[in-house]
Parts: C-alpha cells; sequence; structure tokens
C-alpha cells in the first residue's frame, strides 16, 4: 500500500452471482503513474474487478475511490465523468464491425466532442502510427484484419484520448509469443508515454512481468499476495509459485476441491 | 408427495421467472424511449436503422402485400358470388388491406427480416463486449444502439404499410380486372367510394405501434442474449417470435380502440 493518496482505491469489493462469491472483500491500492497486474485462475473474478471498477457491473458492496471520491456513491454525472478517464483494451478487442477502423479509433473523441469528424480520421491515423499500424489499415474494416492487428487498433482505441487510467484484459490472449511481446511493449510504451496508471489482468506470466510495476494474485474471491512484478516467479508464496509456474499439485487445486 | 408439488414448483418458477421477463422488458422499454428523447442524438445511426427496416423491407413487404391482395378479391369473389354481392368486393378489398392486413402482414415480414437482424447484431455485440466498450467510451449503449432503432421502427413501418396498402389494393384490382372480368373504372369507384379516412389511419397508427414492437424485440433480445453463438441464436428466434405474438395481441386491441361503425 502506497503512502501517497492512491490513483485508485479499492475496500472491501464484494460481488456474488446467485450463490457464487466472485469477489469476497478485496483490497487494492494503485498509486499514480504505476502499473498493477492481476493474476489468478479461470473466473477467479479478475475481469468482474476490472467490470467493477469501470461501471460495466455493479458490486453488491465495497468502495471504489478513484481519484478520492467513491465512484459507486458519486453523482451520476461526476461518476460517469471520473469513468471517462478510463481506457479500456478488451480481452478480444471489441472492435465495432459495422465501422471502419479509423472510426473505431476516433471513437471516444467524436463521443466526447473532443474533435470534429473531417478531423477524426487525421487523428485516428496518427494514433494508428503509434501503435506501428499504417494508414492503408484506417479505411479496412476489422474483421479483415488480424488478431495481432485487432489488438493494435483496439489499443489505438483504448488509447486515443490519452486517458489518465488503463485497463487491459488479457492483453496477450490468443496472440503468438512474438506478437505477445510487440504488443507489451506497446502497452508499456503507452501507459509511460501517457503517464496512465494501469490495471492489467493476464495468465501470461511473461506478459505479467514485462508490463507490472506491482502484481497481485486473485483467489477465492479475495487478493491473496501483492508484490513487485518482477518478483511473480520467483515469490515464495505457494499460490504464487504453484500458479506462475503452472504446477498441478500444489495448495490451488486442494482450495478448489475444499 | 414431491410429485405432487414438483410440478407446483415448477409452474410456480415459470410464473416467477415470467413475470420478470415482463418487468425486465417494461424497464427497458422505459429506458429505450427516455433515450429517444434524451440527447445526444444519432441522426446516422438512425438513417442506418431506417434503412435497414424500411428500405431492405420494401421487396418482401411489397410481394406480400400484392399477392395477399390478389388472393382476397379470388376468394372474395367465390364467397360473394353465392349471395350476388360481387360488387362488394373492391370495398372489402381495399377496408381489409388498410385497416388489418396491409399493417399486420406488414409487421409480420419487418419482424422476420428486421427484428431477427436487430437481435443478431446486437446479440453479437454482447456477446463480443462491443456494448461494454461502447460504455467505456463515453456512449450510452440505450441513446446509440436502441433509441435510433425505435425511431426507426416508429417512422419507417407507416411508410412500408401506405405502400403496402397500395399494392395490396393493386393485386386485388389486377384479378378483378383481368382474371375475373370485372370493369377496371368501375372497380376502382367501388373501392374508393366507401374507404375514409379514418380507414388508413387506423392502419397507421397500427403500422407505427407494430414498429415501436419490432424493434423493441429486437433490442431487448439482442441485448440480454448470452452464452456465444448459441445464445444469439435463441434471442434471434425470440425477438421473432415474441414480436409477432405482441403484433397479434396489439392489433386486436388497436382494432378495439380504433373501431369504428
Amino acid at each position: 500500500m502506497s503512502e501517497t493518496k492512491p490513483k485508485i482505491r479499492v475496500r472491501a469489493l464484494k460481488k456474488s452471482f446467485g450463490s457464487k462469491i466472485v469477489l469476497d472483500g478485496v483490497d487494492l491500492d494503485i498509486a499514480a503513474g504505476t502499473g498493477l497486474v492481476v493474476i489468478g485462475g479461470s473466473g477467479s473474478g479478475k475481469s468482474v474487478l476490472i467490470k467493477s471498477i469501470l461501471g460495466l457491473i455493479t458490486p453488491d458492496a465495497g468502495v471504489i475511490e478513484i481519484d478520492g471520491i467513491d465512484v459507486l456513491r458519486a453523482p451520476r454525472a461526476q461518476a460517469r465523468q471520473l469513468r471517462a478517464q478510463i481506457g479500456m483494451l478488451f480481452q478480444n478487442g471489441a472492435l465495432f464491425d459495422s465501422i471502419p477502423v479509423w472510426e473505431n479509433v476516433a471513437f471516444g473523441l467524436l463521443a466526447e466532442r473532443k474533435i470534429r469528424r473531417s478531423a477524426a480520421r487525421a487523428k485516428a491515423v496518427e494514433v494508428l502510427a503509434q501503435v506501428g499500424l499504417a494508414e492503408t489499415v484506417a479505411d479496412l474494416s476489422p474483421s479483415e484484419l488480424s488478431g495481432g492487428m485487432q489488438k493494435r487498433v483496439a489499443l489505438a482505441r483504448a488509447i486515443a484520448s490519452a486517458p489518465a487510467i488503463m485497463f487491459f484484459d488479457e492483453p496477450t490472449t490468443g496472440l503468438d509469443p512474438i506478437m505477445g511481446a510487440v504488443i507489451d511493449e506497446l502497452i508499456v510504451d503507452c501507459v509511460k508515454r501517457l503517464g496512465s496508471t494501469s490495471i492489467a489482468i493476464t495468465h501470461d506470466m511473461a506478459s505479467a512481468v514485462r508490463i507490472g510495476d506491482t502484481a497481485g494474485m486473485l483467489l477465492d474471491g479475495k487478493i491473496i499476495w501483492q508484490g513487485p512484478a518482477a518478483s511473480l516467479l520467483t515469490s515464495a508464496n505457494p499460490y504464487v509459485d504453484q500458479f506462475t509456474h503452472g504446477r498441478a499439485d500444489g495448495p490451488i487445486k486442494m482450495a478448489l476441491r475444499k | 408427495m414431491n410429485w405432487l408439488l414438483n410440478p407446483i414448483a415448477h409452474l410456480g418458477a415459470a410464473v416467477i421467472n415470467a413475470l420478470g421477463l415482463v418487468g425486465e422488458l417494461a424497464i427497458f422499454a422505459a429506458t429505450g424511449l427516455v433515450a429517444v428523447f434524451r440527447p445526444p442524438y444519432y441522426p446516422r445511426r438512425i438513417g442506418l436503422a431506417l434503412m435497414e427496416i424500411g428500405f431492405f423491407s420494401l421487396p418482401v413487404v411489397s410481394l406480400t402485400a400484392l399477392f395477399t391482395g390478389m388472393v382476397l378479391a379470388l376468394q372474395s369473389y367465390t364467397g360473394f358470388s353465392r349471395f350476388n354481392a360481387e360488387s362488394a368486393i373492391a370495398s372489402v378489398v381495399v377496408l381489409s388491406v388498410t385497416r388489418e392486413l396491409g399493417p399486420v402482414l406488414a409487421g409480420l415480414m419487418v419482424s422476420g427480416r428486421a427484428g431477427a437482424a436487430m437481435a443478431a447484431e446486437l446479440g453479437t455485440m454482447r456477446v463480443t463486449d462491443q456494448i461494454d466498450a461502447l460504455s467505456t467510451l463515453s456512449t450510452e449503449p440505450m441513446q446509440y444502439l436502441v433509441a435510433p432503432r425505435l425511431i426507426a421502427g416508429i417512422i419507417a413501418m407507416p411508410l412500408l404499410v401506405c405502400i403496402a396498402d397500395i399494392l395490396g389494393v393493386m393485386g386485388g384490382f389486377l384479378v378483378a380486372w383481368l382474371k375475373l372480368g370485372f370493369n377496371p373504372n368501375t372497380y376502382l369507384i367501388n373501392s374508393f367510394a366507401n374507404l375514409r379516412t379514418d380507414d388508413v389511419v387506423s392502419g397507421l397508427i397500427k403500422a407505427a405501434v407494430f414498429g415501436f414492437v419490432i424493434a423493441l424485440m429486437g433490442c431487448f433480445n439482442g441485448y440480454r442474449s448470452k452464452g456465444g453463438a448459441q445464445g444469439v441464436g435463441a434471442a434471434t428466434t425470440s425477438a421473432v417470435v415474441s414480436a409477432s405474438i405482441l403484433i397479434l395481441a396489439l392489433d386486436y386491441i388497436l382494432t378495439q380502440l380504433l373501431f369504428t361503425k
């Protein structure tokens, strides 16, 4: 926990779906300008955690503060304004099929009336260049792009409005190791250039070490470990050790059998 | 005892689920209507939805109306000739088409074409996180996705029904003239002699309501779909079936409300 006021502060966050408890009192502090990586097994609640912070899911209980303001209890307009500073890279890109790449990239800027439609394409091309994509891509449909290119376009869309906070949901899933490393480099570069605070969730340990400053492990709806991302692969915590090294035997399996 | 209680429990669960669904639909409809009037507005999206619901449904609605008018003239002749009432065929065709068959058949056709397409598109957007992505890009999905379709449904359906009315009457006229040997001038005079403005208007009011229902059910089912391709398929089926049933039920209610002697 940092001593300075965190950019994002989560306390006792709880969320259940029916009888299934997904988040069971999550506590997190993310200092401004740092990157947190959350690891955890499938169904451990990682996506629910970031969707709760984004406002896409309403938690059952707890506190989510952005810049010291509780977004769950703030007036709707203020909460929307606070969340408007979050850029999100979805697991499968979530690009809009019905519009070309450039319009996808400029979508948020157009929605916020930060740019005129006539200038939007040029701005989109500029942002696409930042993620290593040529202007020729701008007029294509998202379905005409490879998985790696779709991820880059989705990243371009997430950074287009220079967000103060960025979320990355499984940024390297479905990509080959080299393309995964390229996306990680782009993420690190974009976050550094914008000075953003970031949260990434991933199963990819190499990616976690590359893009995170700190890391946390989510298990049974709780953060059971936090530490430097660089120490993920050498952690003495038996849960983290088992998870990061992908061992079938260990305490996590026992926990699942309970 | 379980054999006795289980069916009751299942019935109770089904009733609770049905009521929950009705509640969800009512909230969705209210939120959609609020979104129609609240800025920002998306004229481009309304234009695209008008093309989808109106323009691209034109061929299927036109053909349905034309053949329905033709069949109606033939069938009316079979019955009316037994009472020497052939002269009433023109009035029966025009009143049936404008007051009833035009809006209902156009509604069912548009529901099968555009309603299904809406549910499939929104369902795919839902299961691929595109609707969540809209929210993260400062865009309210109800205003961007649902409101334009509701507006387009309300505008496009009356326009389609106007065309369906004309083609339906024309179909009846062609059969009466070319097949049944009616004098074309007399048939046309008879057609419009008994047609009143409220006959056409009541059909257009029905059309606007059906347009709203088609868009609402398409959006509602697509918006709440889940579970990948199977979920999208189920949402599409539900959109068409529920819109069709609502159209037929509302048709009776509206007919009673707009009933004139």
